[in-house]
């Protein structure tokens, strides 16, 4: 049952076979790094919005973008980001590790997990082909609020919409397989509190997924037929609310902020016991911790909408629920810099990665915490205060994360080790320019500058140069960071099966790179002391 | 797992990669059909109903194959008890994802019943709202009179909807007879009783379209009439593409019953139908209940 690359018709030109190879492959390896090098891409060309927003705010006044130009990049950058760099970035982590991770020779739906992935460059060919129509791509931020997107939504909405769907799909279908492959393909022993946490932290990620990537589809289909067909969804003359609207988004909006994160608590939680050489600091209370996460997040939507209007019963209600989940979040925190205390610590590029991850994301928690506040909120809303909040959380959370798993697991991808030194300069310089380019964002915002505003008045100036200047110099660490993972793919130190000397667990048992087809019979896990 | 455990691992496919480019077909006709056939956009052309109804037929031939190819596996034994096992998750939690779809309608109809439409009557602190913009607007369900002034009647209960949740109730019930039958391996009564549903299921669809002419011709009730029209519509018309799609899924069924595919114990394609098709059923007896009924 052999399913190489190589059963393919060799009489073919090799082009067309190698081309084939990847549109037609149902290996669980080949799909992931397809995935990553979708959200490297597009992680790219959303970060080229970003460094043109920048170039714009660096100095006040109108230089090189319209306003409504500026606004379509806003758009764009936010969606591109979310849909096509954060979220396919983790799912090609969760197909590269976690059959190897619990022992499974490959994903459970292999042919489906084709599928998702095939699905999103046809959706992002959709969504940025909008860039080029007439009346221009959406502007109205990735929120896109009625009626901003439905009254006065551009043609190309119509695009946004079906992309969207499709995009869905793949989420949905993603997440059903992901589930799956972890309740139904662990190896004999392999428990589920024995489970690596990054495997935890995807179980829930992929329910959160499938609860609320449906929503989604529906609110936008809402959007499509208020648009077209006359509804009255978010059109108060017909008895509806364009409130409603943002009900609805949000309370797909906001476990979708936790699936943004989830997978790089996982990652932390892996990266940080290997190279502090402890075991991870409570297990279970880490498990438990992001089970309530998720179940809090289905309760907190309203404080994404404290300023839309609400009665005060339910910005009560929201703000405790929300300010509930810096509970089990700083559980997780406890438990992190638990596991490096009093440990063998040595600082590889992973580790420094994650270390970050750890301290920065607990300042965008921190703002976070002021954010939930009702009162509070009233003054920040809309201001760089929440752009410095949700970027602390995404960039050096998220993409951190990201960044920290593919230099933890490249040799075992690659079968060669990254250059280190090029890696802590990545890692350094990037620390640096993220917070250059956010931290001043938080005074900005405090000051009064509101967000998605092309222009700014000129005493906002010095803090929005400096926001620039981190800007370009975080873009151009990414090419470092290209240049470091090509050149590791194309050669470099062989890697060892064991990597690193600190790691635990089934991916470090086979050779590096990993062979095409990892488990063909289930291997056999020994109880661990708990 | 007894013997000797071996997991299942296909061969590389085509019909994924056909899947996504019939879906992207499909979603470029789309809009562009809608944009040509509607006036909010209003584009010249008309190719976009053809690239549309393309992109649909490349769905049905993407499902049947990537489908006959299944059940080939299947029907050569290539089905180990775990992947059975992995289908049947997949199944459940596609229906999971399907409930939220229809939960996101739902919770539309709620808010619309339960906040948006007495806030628009004056009702808790919007009281400037109806004052100003619309002082005459009154709070009943269904809704009547839309504050911008739509008028429409409302779609009664006891009426060709009730006859509907009979028969999907019915049919809930023969399906699960078909099921008995097949498990005790009796042919004949498995026909039976799957043909009786999928006649029950395609006559509900008809008695909808019924019900929808008659919506539109005689009771002025539209997607245009405002949150009730909206609400009404997409809820059953979603749930009526639902159910046609599983009285397809159980027409497959039973054309693989009366060819003989499925033994007593090797079933899961007719379970997984059958499974839809409660599903459905579910759906219903909430869209009777707080649709038409409450």
């Amino acid at each position: 049952m052999s399913a190489h690359a190589d059963n393919i018709p060799s009489s073919r030109h090799p082009l067309v076979s190698y081309i084939a190879r990847w549109l037609l492959t149902t290996n669980h390896k080949e799909i992931g790094t397809l995935y990553l090098c979708l959200s490297f891409t597009l992680f790219f060309i959303a970060g080229a919005f970003a460094m043109i927003m920048r170039l714009e705010l660096f100095a006040p006044g109108i230089q090189f973008t319209q306003p409504d130009f500026y606004n379509q990049l806003v758009t764009m950058h936010g969606l591109i980001m979310v849909f096509g760099v954060v979220m396919p970035g983790f799912v090609g982590l969760a197909n590269w590790m976690i059959p190897l991770m619990i022992g499974a020779p490959d994903m459970a739906l292999p042919r489906l997990n084709n599928f998702s992935f095939w699905l999103l460059p046809f959706a992002f060919t959709l969504l940025l082909s909008t860039l080029f129509m007439e009346g221009g791509a959406p502007n109205f931020g990735w929120t896109f609020y009625a009626p901003l997107s439905t009254t006065y939504g551009p043609p190309s909405t119509d695009f946004f919409i079906l992309g969207v769907h499709m995009m869905g799909i793949s989420s949905v279908a993603g997440a059903i397989n992901i589930i799956v492959t972890i309740i139904n393909l662990r190896a004999p022993g392999m428990t589920l509190m024995r489970m690596p946490l990054f495997v935890w932290t995807w179980l829930i990620t992929a329910f959160l997924l499938i609860m609320v990537m449906p929503v989604l589809a529906g609110v936008v289909t809402m959007m499509l037929t208020d648009r077209h067909f006359g509804t009255s969804f978010f059109e108060a003359s017909g008895g509806g609310d364009p409130v409603l609207f943002q009900h609805i988004f949000w309370f797909f909006g906001h476990p979708e902020v936790y699936i943004m994160i989830l997978p790089g608590f996982g990652i932390a939680s892996q990266i940080i016991p290997t190279f502090a050489r402890k075991r991870l600091f409570g297990y279970r209370s880490m498990v438990y911790a992001t089970v309530l996460i998720a179940v809090l997040s289905f309760v907190v939507w309203g404080h994404h909408m404290f300023t839309t209007g609400m009665p005060l019963f339910g910005e009560l209600f929201f703000m405790y629920a929300t300010m509930l989940i810096a509970v089990p979040t700083a559980v997780k925190v406890f438990n992190w810099v638990a596991t490096m205390w009093r440990g063998s610590m040595t600082f590889e590029t992973p580790m420094l990665f994650a270390i970050a991850f750890v301290m920065m994301f607990t300042i965008g928690g921190l703002s976070g915490l002021m954010l939930a506040l009702v009162p509070a909120d009233f003054q920040y809303h809309d201001t760089f205060f929440v752009v410095a909040h949700f970027h602390y959380v995404l960039y050096p959370g998220a993409i951190f994360g990201t960044m920290a798993a593919v230099y933890y697991w490249l040799p075992k991808w690659t079968g060669h080790m990254y250059d280190e030194r090029l890696g802590k300069i990545h890692f350094w310089v990037a620390a640096f320019a993220v917070n250059l380019t956010f931290f001043p964002m938080h005074f900005s915002g405090l000051a009064g500058m509101p967000r998605r505003i092309v222009d700014y008045s000129v005493q906002f100036a010095d803090f929005n140069m400096m926001s620039s200047i981190g800007a370009g110099l975080l873009g151009l660490t990414q090419v470092l960071f290209l240049y470091i993972v090509v050149k590791t793919i194309r050669g470099g130190q062989k890697a060892t099966a064991q990597v690193w000397e600190g790691a635990e667990g089934l991916e470090w048992t086979v050779p590096s790179p990993a062979p095409f087809h990892t488990f063909e019979t289930p291997p056999v896990i020994a109880a661990e002391e708990d | 797992m007894s013997g000797t455990p071996r997991y299942y691992v296909p061969h590389s496919s085509v019909w994924p990669i056909i899947g996504s480019i019939a879906l992207f077909v499909t979603a470029f006709g789309a809009v562009n059909f809608i944009q040509q056939s509607t006036d909010k956009v209003a584009t010249e052309g008309e190719f976009g109903a053809l690239i549309f109804y393309a992109g649909l037929a490349m769905v049905a031939f993407m499902m049947f194959g990537w489908f006959r190819v299944v059940i080939m596996e299947s029907m050569q034994g290539l089905v180990s008890r775990q992947l059975d096992r992995s289908y049947r998750m997949g199944m459940v939690w596609f229906i999971v994802s399907e409930v939220m779809f229809f939960a996101a309608f739902f919770g539309t109809l709620f808010y619309a019943r339960v906040i948006s439409v007495p806030w628009l009557a004056g009702a808790g602190h919007r009281l400037e709202t109806h004052l100003l913009l619309w002082p005459d607007f009154a709070d009943v369900w269904p809704l009547f009179m839309t504050p911008g002034g739509e008028g429409t009647q409302a779609m009664g209960a006891w009426g060709l909807p009730l006859i509907n949740t009979m028969i999907l109730v019915t049919s809930s019930l023969t399906v699960t007879f078909a099921h008995w039958a097949l498990k005790k391996g009796r042919r004949g009564a498995l026909i039976v009783w799957l043909a009786t549903t999928v006649t029950l299921g395609f006559t509900f669809l008809t008695l909808q379209v019924v019900e929808y002419i008659h919506a539109y011709s005689e009771l002025g009730l539209s997607l245009g009439s405002g949150i009730y029209g909206s609400t009404f519509f997409m809820l059953t018309g979603f749930h009526g593409a639902h159910v046609t799609l599983g009285a397809i899924m159980l027409t497959v069924m039973l054309l693989r019953c009366i060819k003989g595919h499925f033994t007593p114990d090797n079933h899961f394609a007719f379970e997984a139908a059958s499974w839809y098709w409660h599903f459905v059923d579910v759906v219903w007896l909430f869209l009777f209940t707080f649709v038409y009924w409450f």
